[in-house]
């Protein structure tokens, strides 16, 4: 094989992408025009609201974006050397769930009722390494002891909704992982679940993708959960990314305004009490109806002229930390300018 | 105000509480069979829990998803009624009192629920839901003053007193919880239940109605009963904080001693698995990850019911279960390893 042949210096890049849905009142733009990459074995953090853009951004890598309504209209995903957007359907099908694997918000719903764990778990066996009866059904024993499910031969017998919610998520990991994948995108994985089932989980992901060198993805909007694991975060808002940077970067000296909002609106136990909380005011905007210029300057309390007028790119504030804000970023780079 | 001898566990005395919860039981039937229903055991989603609250303070109640904290709140309001166990509210006895008594006691106390989507009724007017609990407890006289008041609240709650003809259904999350807010502030209540009223709330609107609710607390002198699974919110919005597992209180202690001088294995647990947005505070925590699920309601462990998960027990966990003892001044704790 030739797969370690020509080792890229990044195993995911993304440019450009836009996903827009069509929907008969207008047109929403959900992704719009986000780049980024991912370094082999890293964990990039992706942070945002619900509405900004995060998840179809996650699933148009994995081109699951539903058509119609939805569309990718422009950009190039990058994954070792193909463009993902580009490939056929059935070599997409070799990618999806054997290089790039995805594990979802929703346990429940993204297993089939209807079939056992350990048909669910063997099927992407088979399908992708061509494994076979007693062979499959060893390794799916390995994998559910890998993730910590105690009972792994009883256990595969049984349904989905003989599993909690957090079982349901360790399974959903044990097929993620089957096929030893390059990339993991989690979307919100411990969004669901209790916040004791949510260290687990967490740190589950951790030591599987340290362990197997997986890069790992993940999609969340709790700027708490990926303090402790991701390497660099991605903001988004309104299908923008408008900040990035090192995860020190991001939360000890946050450069965008919005970013500043998150961190300071939430009551955090590493600090003292606050009398009252800096809550960002105003609600995320609708997506068909994005405001002029920057699509946070209605809720901006630094916003001036040409925020309205202009909506700003992505500027350098510091080595590999950038923010698109014309009043915290600008003042540096137009000096330059 | 009657009197009480004996007083259920709680930090400070000195102000008469106005809310006491005392040994509250909670037991649902589970039956088996379609016509001939046998008992075939019980739910015990609260197994004698008793705390006090004082007048114009928030108790927080944490505790993981069927730790039984819904439950407790549900009991207090009387939407559902106890297996067993007494609840004061200003000396007057709710789980006895009837009739006339009990519908003036309703008026003075609400609930806030969790779901905003499936709390309001779709097919009433944001007017006409605010307006409603006016009319049900007689206490605004003719149309005008009812739509002066709604607008009022509408106004109070931070939304534009001209969307009262509007239906839920055009409303965002965190503008329909201030929806909820302002129907439950609108009999003008001495008690509130808030039900975990932000966790379905997108993080940057969580600050909005934490801050309105703090507002409301002020402006109207009102008691919360806060329940909620985040334990940052908790001390956020809380005086005394009660930690729950599996039907019974683990801890209960004011707020400063509860974070910085955790007593129970859960609470450490629990505080340890919050995750705190600081990367360097982050790689520094010792996280102690508990192993397991909390097990089902309907066989709890013996003994001490959080045993199965706790990373200090040792064998008399399994047999002695531990009362809630007081080990500080108005520091609570049920564990026999403290």
């Amino acid at each position: 094989m030739t797969e370690f042949g020509d080792v890229p210096e990044y195993l995911l890049t993304v440019e450009g992408l836009k996903t827009h849905f069509f929907s008969r009142s207008g047109v929403v733009k959900a992704v719009d025009g986000i780049s980024y990459d991912v370094r082999e074995g890293e964990t990039l953090a992706i942070v945002g609201e619900s509405g900004c853009g995060k998840s179809v951004g996650a699933l148009s890598i994995m081109r699951l974006v539903s058509s119609p309504p939805g569309r990718i209209v422009d950009g190039r995903v990058l994954f070792d050397g193909a463009d993902l957007l580009e490939v056929s359907e059935s070599q997409m099908r070799t990618i999806r769930g054997n290089r790039i694997a995805m594990i979802f918000q929703e346990p429940m719903t993204s297993l089939n009722p209807v079939l056992t764990i350990g048909k669910q778990i063997t099927e992407s066996l088979e399908l992708h390494l061509k494994m076979q009866g007693a062979e499959a059904q060893k390794r799916a024993v390995e994998l559910l002891e890998m993730v910590g499910i105690p009972d792994a031969p009883s256990r595969l017998k049984q349904y989905p909704h003989q599993f909690s919610g957090g079982m349901r998520q360790r399974v959903m990991i044990a097929m993620a992982m089957s096929c030893n994948p390059r990339l993991l995108i989690a979307d919100e994985p411990t969004t669901a679940l209790d916040v004791t089932i949510q260290a687990q989980i967490l740190e589950l992901i951790k030591n599987l993708s340290a362990q197997l060198g997986t890069a790992v993805i993940i999609i969340t909007h709790n700027l708490g959960v990926v303090a402790r694991y991701a390497d660099r975060v991605n903001v988004m808002y309104a299908g923008k990314i408008i900040e990035r940077g090192t995860a020190i970067d991001i939360y000890e000296n946050p450069q965008h305004p919005y970013t500043q909002g998150l961190l300071d609106s939430v009551p955090r136990l590493d600090e003292d009490r606050k009398r009252k909380l800096e809550s960002i005011e105003g609600m995320p905007p609708d997506l068909m109806n994005l405001p002029a210029g920057c699509a946070f300057q209605p809720r901006c309390k630094y916003a001036i002229e040409r925020c309205v007028e202009e909506t700003p790119p992505l500027l350098t504030v510091g080595d590999g930390h950038t923010a698109a804000c014309w009043v915290t970023a600008g003042s540096t780079s137009e000096v330059g300018a | 105000m009657t009197q009480m001898e004996e007083r259920a566990p709680a930090p400070g005395q000195e102000v008469a509480p106005l809310l006491e919860v005392k040994d509250l039981k909670m037991h649902f039937p589970v039956t088996s069979g379609v016509i001939l229903q046998r008992r075939v055991g019980d739910i015990k989603a609260v197994d004698g829990v008793s705390f006090t609250i004082r007048p114009g303070e928030t108790l927080g109640l944490v505790g993981e998803s069927g730790s039984g904290k819904t439950t407790v709140g549900r009991c207090i309001i009387q939407l559902n009624a106890p297996t067993s166990g007494e609840v004061w509210l200003d000396g007057v006895e709710l789980t006895t009192a009837k009739g006339k008594q009990m519908r003036a006691m309703r008026r003075r106390m609400q609930m806030v629920f969790q779901d905003p989507y499936s709390s309001l009724n779709p097919r009433m007017s944001i007017g006409s839901i605010i307006g409603e609990p006016m009319l049900v407890h007689n206490i605004t006289h003719g149309k005008n003053e009812l739509q002066e008041q709604v607008a009022e609240l509408l106004h109070v709650v931070g939304l534009n007193p001209s969307m009262a003809d509007r239906y839920p259904h055009e409303f965002s999350g965190g503008q329909r919880q201030r929806i909820g807010i302002a129907r439950a502030i609108a009999v003008r209540p001495e008690f509130i239940v808030a039900d975990e009223p932000v966790s379905a709330l997108d993080v940057s609107i969580q600050a909005q109605l934490i801050n309105l609710l703090e507002d409301i607390q002020e402006q109207f002198n009102l008691t919360f009963l806060f329940i909620a699974h985040d334990l940052s919110v908790v001390r956020h919005m809380s005086e005394n904080v009660a930690v729950m597992y599996l039907g019974k209180i683990m801890e209960l202690a004011d707020r400063n001693e509860l974070y910085e001088n955790p007593l129970h294995p859960y609470t450490r647990a629990l505080l340890s698995a919050v995750p705190v947005p600081n990367p360097r505070v982050e790689a520094q925590r010792e996280r102690i990850v508990l192993q397991g699920t909390i097990p089902s309601p309907m066989n709890a462990p013996s003994g001490c019911v959080f045993h199965t998960r706790c990373p200090i027990a040792v064998d008399d966990c399994k047999v002695v279960t531990p009362p809630l003892k007081e080990y500080a001044p108005g520091h609570w704790a049920a564990c026999i390893k403290v």
